[in-house]
C-alpha cells in the first residue's frame, strides 16, 4: 500500500465572515463602541459608471468639438428670487462646515469654485469670513443646530439652503467630536471648547412640510425676497420629498444620494440608510414633471459625482446642475499618495482613509490642528480644484457635443443605454442593445 | 406714532418699511393692527424701534429680532422670536410651541403660558415665562437664562448644555443630563435682575436653579443608555 497524505482543498474563507467583516466583529468586541467615520458610501451600488452615452448617429447631428457653442451655463432659483444664482458651469460645491474642515480648505473651496464660475456652501457651525471673501457665490446652508445662525450673514448669502437630509444618513444628525472643537469653532457655536457638538436630526421650530412653507415664508421676509431659497433632501423618498419640497416653496430642490459624503456618521448608516444616486434621479424628475416644475424648480443632483461623464448622465437624466464634496476635497489634496507614511502610522493608507472626525489628517484638510493645516496651501489647492472643475466641464461638453446638443442641459435620457439590468431600471433608460426599460411596458 | 393695518397693507410691504428703519429714523413708535393670525410678522428687524401688535399672531413673530421692543397685546404663534438677537419682546398672551428657539440674546417676556419646547437650543436669549411651560423645554439649551414662574413639562433641560433654568413651580420631570444645582448669589442677582425686567412679581429666593451635570458632553459607552 503507497503512503500519501489525501490531497487537500485550498483554504476558503466564508463569503458571510469576510476579512473585513470578522475585521468588525474584533472591533466592536474590543471597544462596545460602532464605528465613526467620514465620507459616504463605500459599497459598490448601481451607479453612473453603470450607463452609457449613444452618441450621434444617422439619426443625430454632432457638434463639432473645436468649433461649435455648447453652453454649460445654468441659472438656479428662478422661482420666486430676485436675484438667481448665475453659474458658469453645472458643477457647485457642496456643504462642508468650517469645523469638519480647517480654514485653510474652506477658503481653497472659494478660491477654486469662484474661478471656476461657481458656488460653494457653508456648513454646520456658520459662516467665515475667509469663505464668504473667497466666494463670488455663496450659499448659506439653514441647518437644524443653527450654530452660528444669524441674520447679518444671512443677509450676505446669495442663497439659502435649507438641510432637511444629507445622503450619507437620512435621518440622523451629527456629531462633532471634540478634538476637533478648537478655540474658534466653540466661539462660532456658542458652546465650550473640547465638547462633542451635535447636530439635531430635526430642525427645532418646524415639523413637516406645511410648517417648513412658513418657515421658508419668514426666511424670504428677513433676506427681501431675494435670494433662492434651496431645499436639501437626502436620498430616502425622492418622489413624496421632492413633491414636498416644492409644495414647501423651494426654488431649488438639492438632492443627495448615499454616495454622498459626511463628515463624521456611524458607519452603519452610511452603509444601510437610504437610496443609490442613480435610484433617486428619476422619481424626482418625475415629481417635478407631474407638478409641472421641471425647470422650474431646479434639481441639483450629488453623491458620488466623480467625472465630466457623470455630471453629463446626472443632467441627461433631467437634473439642473450637479453638487461636489468628496471630489472636491480629493481635488484640494485628501487621501493624496504623498502622504501614505502618516496614512501607515494612523492605520490605512491613501484611497481609504476616512477618520475625518479625529482631526489628524494628514493633508490638513480635515482638521483644525494649526500645523497639519498649514500644510494646505489654499491658493495653489484652490487652483487645483478650478483645474477639476474644469476638467469636469469640457469632458461633459464633450460628450453633449458628440450628443449633438448646443446647451449641456439639452442632454436628455434618450441619450443613454445601461449596461446592467439594475442600472436600466433606476435610471429607466433601455438596457444596452435592447428597448427595454425594466418596470415599463414595452412601447 | 406710525400705525399700520394689516388688512390694508401686505406683509411684504409691512416688513420692508419696518426693515428699512435706521437707527437714525425720526420714526421709533410703530402699531400694528389687525394682524389676526399672520405669520412672519415684524421679522428681521434691526433698529431700536417700539413696536406694538394689537392682536394675535401666527409663527415665527419677531425672527430673529435685533434691537428692536416689540410687545404683542395677544398670543403668539409658533416659534415667535425664533433666534431672537437682541432687542426685547414681549407677549402678553400665551406662546405655542418653540418660543425663542435658538435665540441668541435679548429678552423674551411671556406673560401667559408657554407650550412644549420653549427655549430649544437657546444660545444665550433670556426667556421669562409668567404662567406654565409644556414639556421639552430647553431642550439642548446651550447658553442664555429661561426663567418660569409657574411650573414645567416633562424632560425639561433635556441633553442641555450650559443654558441656566429657574423654576419656581413644579418640575414635572428632568431630561438627560439635568440636575437641580446649588442656587448661589450669583445666580439670585441674574435671576432678580431677570424678574424685574419682565415685570414679574417674584422673589428669586422662590426659585430653585437647574442645569447640566455635565455628563454626557463627551460620548461614553457607559452612558448609553441615556441618550
Amino acid at each position: 500500500m503507497t503512503d500519501h497524505k489525501a490531497p487537500h482543498t485550498t483554504p476558503v474563507k466564508p463569503w458571510t465572515f469576510d476579512d473585513h467583516t470578522n475585521s468588525y466583529i474584533r472591533r466592536a468586541a474590543a471597544t462596545g463602541i460602532y464605528d465613526i467615520r467620514g465620507g459616504g458610501a463605500k459599497r459598490r451600488v448601481p451607479h453612473f459608471d453603470d450607463l452609457l452615452f449613444l452618441g450621434a448617429s444617422m439619426s443625430r447631428y454632432p457638434l463639432e468639438g473645436y468649433r461649435e457653442k455648447c453652453d454649460t451655463s445654468v441659472k438656479l432659483g428662478t422661482r420666486y428670487a430676485k436675484n438667481p444664482i448665475e453659474l458658469d458651469i453645472p458643477i457647485t460645491i457642496a456643504g462642508m462646515s468650517f469645523g469638519a474642515l480647517s480654514g485653510q480648505a474652506k477658503e481653497a473651496l472659494g478660491r477654486g469654485a469662484s474661478a471656476a464660475g461657481t458656488s460653494t456652501t457653508t456648513g454646520d457651525g456658520g459662516m467665515t469670513q475667509e469663505e464668504r471673501g473667497h466666494s463670488t457665490k455663496l450659499i448659506y446652508q439653514y441647518l437644524p443646530s443653527r450654530y452660528g445662525m444669524n441674520p447679518d450673514d444671512l443677509r450676505k448669502a446669495d442663497a439659502i439652503e435649507i438641510v432637511v437630509g444629507q445622503g450619507a444618513k437620512p435621518g440622523g444628525g451629527g456629531m462633532l467630536l471634540g478634538q476637533k472643537i478648537s478655540d474658534r469653532v466653540a466661539e462660532m457655536r456658542n458652546l465650550p471648547k473640547g465638547i462633542d457638538q451635535r447636530s439635531a436630526c430635526r430642525h427645532p421650530d418646524w415639523t413637516g412640510p406645511d410648517d417648513l412653507e412658513i418657515k421658508i415664508l419668514e426666511l424670504r421676509e428677513i433676506t427681501g425676497w431675494k435670494v433662492p431659497i434651496y431645499i436639501k433632501i437626502g436620498g430616502a423618498r425622492p418622489y413624496f420629498d421632492t413633491t414636498l419640497a416644492i409644495k414647501a416653496g423651494a426654488d431649488v430642490v438639492v438632492l443627495d444620494g448615499m454616495q454622498g459624503g459626511t463628515a463624521a456618521t456611524q458607519d452603519v448608516f452610511i452603509e444601510h440608510v437610504g437610496q443609490p444616486t442613480l435610484a433617486c434621479i428619476r422619481p424626482a424628475v418625475q415629481a417635478l414633471e407631474d407638478l409641472g416644475m421641471h425647470r422650474k424648480v431646479q434639481l441639483v443632483l450629488s453623491g458620488g459625482i466623480r467625472t465630466g461623464a457623470d455630471v453629463a448622465k446626472a443632467l441627461a437624466l433631467g437634473a439642473d446642475a450637479v453638487s461636489i464634496g468628496t471630489g472636491a476635497l480629493i481635488a484640494l489634496g485628501d487621501n493624496d499618495p504623498r502622504w501614505e507614511k502618516e496614512y501607515n502610522k494612523l492605520g490605512t493608507t491613501a484611497g481609504a482613509y476616512d477618520d475625518w472626525h479625529e482631526g489628524q489628517d494628514p493633508a490638513g484638510i480635515t482638521t483644525q490642528d494649526p500645523q497639519l493645516s498649514a500644510r494646505l496651501d489654499p491658493i495653489l489647492a484652490g487652483r487645483r480644484l478650478e483645474n477639476y472643475l474644469k476638467v469636469m466641464t469640457l469632458e461633459a461638453q464633450t460628450i453633449a457635443r458628440a450628443c449633438g446638443k448646443n446647451h449641456i442641459l439639452n442632454l436628455e435620457p434618450e441619450d443613454l443605454c445601461a449596461l446592467t439590468i439594475e442600472a436600466a431600471a433606476m435610471a429607466q433608460v433601455p438596457l444596452s442593445g435592447t428597448n427595454w426599460i425594466p418596470g415599463k411596458p414595452e412601447e | 406714532m406710525e400705525t399700520i393695518d394689516l388688512t390694508k397693507s401686505s406683509l411684504r410691504d409691512l416688513n420692508e418699511l419696518l426693515q428699512r428703519q435706521s437707527e437714525i429714523a425720526n420714526q421709533k413708535q410703530w402699531e400694528i393692527i389687525n394682524p389676526k393670525g399672520a405669520h412672519a410678522v415684524a421679522v428681521g428687524l434691526n433698529a431700536s424701534l417700539e413696536l406694538s401688535v394689537k392682536g394675535s399672531t401666527g409663527y415665527y413673530c419677531a425672527g430673529m429680532n435685533q434691537k428692536a421692543n416689540i410687545k404683542v397685546y395677544g398670543s403668539a404663534g409658533p416659534g415667535v422670536c425664533e433666534n431672537m438677537m437682541s432687542g426685547c419682546v414681549t407677549i402678553e398672551g400665551d406662546a405655542s410651541q418653540y418660543a425663542g428657539a435658538t435665540g441668541q440674546g435679548g429678552l423674551l417676556v411671556i406673560k401667559g403660558n408657554a407650550a412644549s419646547r420653549c427655549g430649544i437650543s437657546m444660545k444665550g436669549i433670556d426667556i421669562v415665562v409668567h404662567g406654565n411651560i409644556g414639556h421639552m423645554s430647553a431642550f439642548m439649551g446651550q447658553s442664555g437664562n429661561l426663567v418660569v414662574l409657574g411650573d414645567t413639562g416633562d424632560a425639561l433641560g433635556d441633553s442641555i448644555y450650559e443654558a441656566r433654568l429657574f423654576v419656581r413651580g413644579n418640575v414635572k420631570s428632568l431630561g438627560a443630563d439635568c440636575v437641580e444645582k446649588e442656587m448661589r448669589s450669583e445666580h439670585l442677582n441674574i435671576l432678580q435682575d431677570l424678574l424685574n425686567r419682565s415685570n414679574a412679581n417674584a422673589d428669586a429666593k422662590e426659585f430653585k436653579r437647574y442645569g447640566s451635570a455635565r455628563k454626557l458632553y463627551n460620548f461614553d459607552i457607559d452612558n448609553a443608555g441615556n441618550y
